[in-house]
């Protein structure tokens, strides 16, 4: 008696159903049902055949994992199977149903079962059975988080074969079962492609075919073991002769790692984590009297720094003794620039000064109506920043007057960037402003919060960030959104962009690394506080501070942490890399020197 | 919508008319003077986007499974209007005649709603547009998703699309359809990655180009629209290949014409309407295995 459909899948039904035999008790059973639709007469008469010898083998195996096979019978183009009926829950579903991960240890359970009812299949007499299609929806978790395989191959005959192109969502099958190749160390692959999804809840079937290898489990789920995530990467080798050579030994394998990591023991993990601190020194550090809240300049041997204390420092760069400083009226946070033997600061009293970069004597000065938080940028005998006063300033090199002032609706605290005879610069009211050489606006794009952040352009597109949480990837020449990229919190960062990645601190924590051409994310790096730093590349490291006050070094392709610096203070300065040496100022009233 | 890519046909038929008016016999020169050789060493004005495309059934399919879409805008004289194009191929599959309803639902939707969101910038183009390209790009793949569920349900299509907006064009691809820059010394640049089976087998070192050039399973899709619930398709942005063409095809060509021929093809080619032609040829002369599609655009000014 048919009680209910169960299931829907590409040949058939399967119903829930009373088996009438026993009246008086309730006894459930599955039919499945197959359609033959081939429509060769011969061509389905075999698969019919096919399918009732299937049965036949299926029916005499006994096994806990396995269904039992009560009968099965053709009806014109139909065939059906009549098995046990598992109460419980398939895995896919259930790892769909879980809001986090699954535990290890219930995984390892279910797939310690796994290994010994394949190892049951493989070692059939007289042949071996491949179950071949090991997946998260073929195995059953009932209601004692036992597992047990359904939907034996037996159905496989009946999929008929389609011509021309063709589409194939597999996910969890080894490379060599599409060469027709499907032995028992197929489903040992496929048994680690399932396993990897349960813990990684990342579904192969969404995912390029056979890129286990670019999900490591433990980057996505941390909680995992080193050594169960060893067990998978092994059992989801290429080559087969990589894998383990039978369900038995990954079932060995696999208890091993549930020792090792005290999941198969009562006795509490002696496992303790061993972080390697590796105590990094200083080449030297410089002590100004305030804070270093600004990005230092590297020149002919010796090393700028401004510090909140109103001074720009000359540093003799190998020892980190002082040349000269020299005061001006108001904090400094930007960056120094050089043009010409000149150093070029900008401060809090509301100027540009030009000091002689030998001598620490002021050449001349610029006045603007605002504080100077962006730093000056030199190019075609101009030099470029903004101010509180709203304004983006151009003044000559060899007069130092203005060549043209730009109006803004609000402070211009991002340092402006120079390319193409354009200055591109953000606004403290959300604008972003192109503007040619003449002082006129090209364009200009509004964001939804200020743009504190300094852009950067690489290949005709222009980066920035706005404190409205998105990071924008713009047209160079016309201001159209190629992109935005979503952060958790905005950013008064700068980002660096080199080799098709570009890179962003956030305020949420995180320094992000960014795919230029797909704005996908491929790495994100957590620290313990804001990032308004901004990243610097140098070889193949990404070199930032964070407000936790620490500087990072981290490997710019995979994101991983290299080393860290601690400071005393807050970093919200940028690191300058020169030579194999990088230079941080920090809250701290220090600036350090470190080996790169 | 009938009405409102009526609206368009007039645009589109603006670069057409710029060749048409060369060809006229007051003008002395010959169709290969004319060809992508002079265009580079002539001061072209507005700067625009030309295309040629072409499409065969192929010699062995009854019909054609293949779709295209293209749509080249240029407004001159105002210096901030940059050219705009969409040129999108699709190539259904589905077996009976699903595959061309899916390809023709996937073009279709993805041209009508891209082509609304620009509309405002062709006509009043100082509107700045505030949603980025890929977003755009994103949502007219996910539109088309839609509709070829709803019109062919388990069908499905390939689409690769390029969106050129001034020196950027924003790809979106699924499946195993492609877009290559063809650059004027030689190079042929497959941009983007197909969503097959053997491809990525090939990626994994697992078989060889050749063994992949012939694999038996080389049809089959990881990735299709129409297939799946979630669909993650491939987008990213590139600067237009200048000086060079950027070429869309179905795999009914470059799964029979070796990549470096079709360069070859192209430059010798006088132009990019002929260009077309020649690739089709050419992919019927080694046997027309699939139905072929071809889209050839250049960059000019």
């Amino acid at each position: 008696m048919i009680q209910e459909v169960i299931g829907v899948g590409g040949m058939g039904s399967v119903y829930r159903a009373r088996d009438l035999h026993f009246p008086s008790v309730v006894k459930l059973v599955a039919v499945k049902e197959m359609i033959n639709r081939a429509p060769d007469p011969l061509v389905r008469k075999n698969i019919v055949q096919n399918f009732e010898r299937e049965a036949n083998i299926l029916a005499t195996l006994n096994h806990p994992s396995i269904p039992r096979i009560y009968d099965y019978f053709s009806e014109d183009n139909r065939s059906y199977l009549v098995l046990e009926f598992i109460h419980g829950k398939d895995l896919e579903a259930l790892i769909n149903e879980t809001g986090g991960f699954l535990t290890e240890d219930r995984v390892l359970g279910w797939a310690i079962e796994l290994c010994d009812v394949l190892s049951f299949l493989h070692s059939h007499k007289p042949d071996p059975i491949i179950f071949r299609d090991m997946k998260p929806s073929n195995v059953m978790v009932n209601p004692t988080d036992h597992i047990i395989l359904v939907d034996f191959g037996i159905a496989k005959p009946f999929q008929v074969g389609q011509k021309g192109t063709m589409i194939g969502t597999e996910g969890y099958s080894p490379p060599e079962q599409y060469r027709g190749e499907a032995g028992p160390l197929a489903d040992i692959y496929a048994l680690g492609a399932t396993v990897h999804h349960a813990l990684s809840r990342r579904d192969p079937r969404l995912e390029p075919p056979f890129s286990f290898g670019e999900r490591p489990l433990r980057k996505i789920n941390p909680a995992i073991s080193a050594e169960l995530e060893a067990v998978i990467d092994t059992a989801l080798q290429y080559n087969p002769d990589d894998r383990f050579h039978t369900a038995e030994s990954m079932k060995e394998a696999l208890v091993a790692a549930g020792r090792k990591t005290g999941l198969l023991s009562r006795t509490p993990s002696a496992m303790t984590a061993v972080q390697s601190t590796v105590g990094i020194k200083p080449l030297w550090a410089f002590q100004c009297e305030d804070e270093v809240r600004g990005t230092p300049l590297y020149h002919e041997g010796s090393v700028y720094i401004g510090s909140y204390d109103h001074n720009l420092y000359s540093l003799n760069a190998a020892d980190g003794k002082l040349n000269w400083k020299y005061a001006t009226d108001g904090g400094v946070v930007t960056r120094p620039a050089v043009f010409e033997g000149d150093i070029f600061i900008g401060s809090e009293d509301q100027r540009l000064h030009v000091v002689s970069a030998r001598t620490g004597k002021v050449n001349w000065t610029y006045y603007t109506e605002g504080r100077v938080h962006s730093s000056p940028r030199i190019a075609e005998g101009h030099v470029f920043f903004g101010s509180d006063d709203q304004h983006l300033h151009a003044v000559n090199l060899l007069s130092g007057r203005a060549a043209w002032r730009f109006e803004t609706a609000a402070p211009v605290r991002s340092t402006p960037f120079v390319a193409h005879d354009t200055v591109f610069a953000g606004c403290e009211n959300g604008d972003f402003y192109c503007v040619d050489f003449r002082g006129e606006m090209k364009w200009h794009y509004k964001a939804k919060m200020a743009v504190t952040s300094s852009p950067c352009e690489a290949n005709g597109v222009i980066y920035f960030a706005s404190l409205d949480s998105s990071f924008y990837a713009l047209d160079a020449r016309a201001g159209w959104v190629i992109w935005r990229f979503r952060m958790g919190k905005g950013s008064i960062a700068s980002p660096y962009t080199t080799e098709g990645m570009v890179f962003i601190g956030s305020a949420d924590g995180n320094i992000y690394a960014i795919d230029t051409h797909t704005s996908k994310e491929v790495w994100r790096f957590k620290t313990e506080h804001q990032v308004s730093s901004s990243p610097v590349v140098y070889k193949d490291a990404v070199y930032c501070g964070s407000v936790d006050g620490n500087l990072y070094c981290i490997e710019a392709h995979t994101g991983r942490l290299r080393w860290k610096f601690t400071t005393k203070g807050p970093i919200t300065g940028s690191p300058l890399v020169y030579d194999d040496i990088v230079y941080i100022g920090s809250n701290d009233h220090f600036l350090y020197t470190l080996l790169a | 919508m009938k009405s409102f890519f009526d609206r368009f046909r007039i645009k589109k038929s603006k670069p057409a008319v710029a060749s048409d008016q060369l060809n006229v016999n007051t003008v002395p020169l010959s169709e290969k003077q004319l060809g992508i050789d002079t265009i580079h060493s002539r001061r072209i004005e507005p700067q625009q986007l030309i295309y040629g495309c072409g499409q065969s059934n192929g010699k062995q399919r009854d019909h054609n499974e293949d779709c295209l879409f293209v749509f080249s805008a240029t407004t001159g004289g105002d210096a901030n209007v940059a050219p705009l194009g969409l040129y999108i191929v699709a190539d259904g599959m589905g077996g009976h005649q699903y595959g061309e309803v899916a390809s023709s639902a996937a073009i279709r939707t993805m041209g009508n709603y891209l082509l609304k969101r620009f509309h405002t910038y062709l006509i009043n183009p100082s509107e700045g547009m505030e949603e980025p390209l890929q977003e755009m790009m994103r949502a007219a793949i996910t539109e088309a998703q839609r509709a070829v569920t709803q019109a062919a349900p388990g069908s499905g299509t390939t689409v690769t699309a390029a969106l050129v907006l001034g020196q950027q064009m924003t790809i979106g691809h699924v499946g195993d359809s492609r877009a290559y820059a063809l650059h004027t010394d030689g190079r042929v640049e497959a941009l983007t990655r197909d969503h097959s089976l053997v491809k990525r087998l090939e990626e994994l070192g697992q078989i060889t180009p050749d063994e992949a050039a012939g694999h038996p399973q080389r049809n089959i899709l990881y990735r299709a629209i129409g297939q799946g619930e979630v669909l993650e398709p491939d987008i990213f942005t590139l600067p237009f290949p200048q000086p060079g063409q950027l070429l869309i095809c179905s795999d009914g060509l470059w799964g029979v014409i070796p990549d470096e021929n079709m360069g070859k093809i192209v430059a010798a080619a006088p132009n990019l309407h002929e260009a077309c032609q020649s690739l089709i040829a050419a992919a019927n002369d080694a046997g027309g295995p699939d139905n072929i599609t071809a889209i050839l655009v250049q960059l000019i000014g």
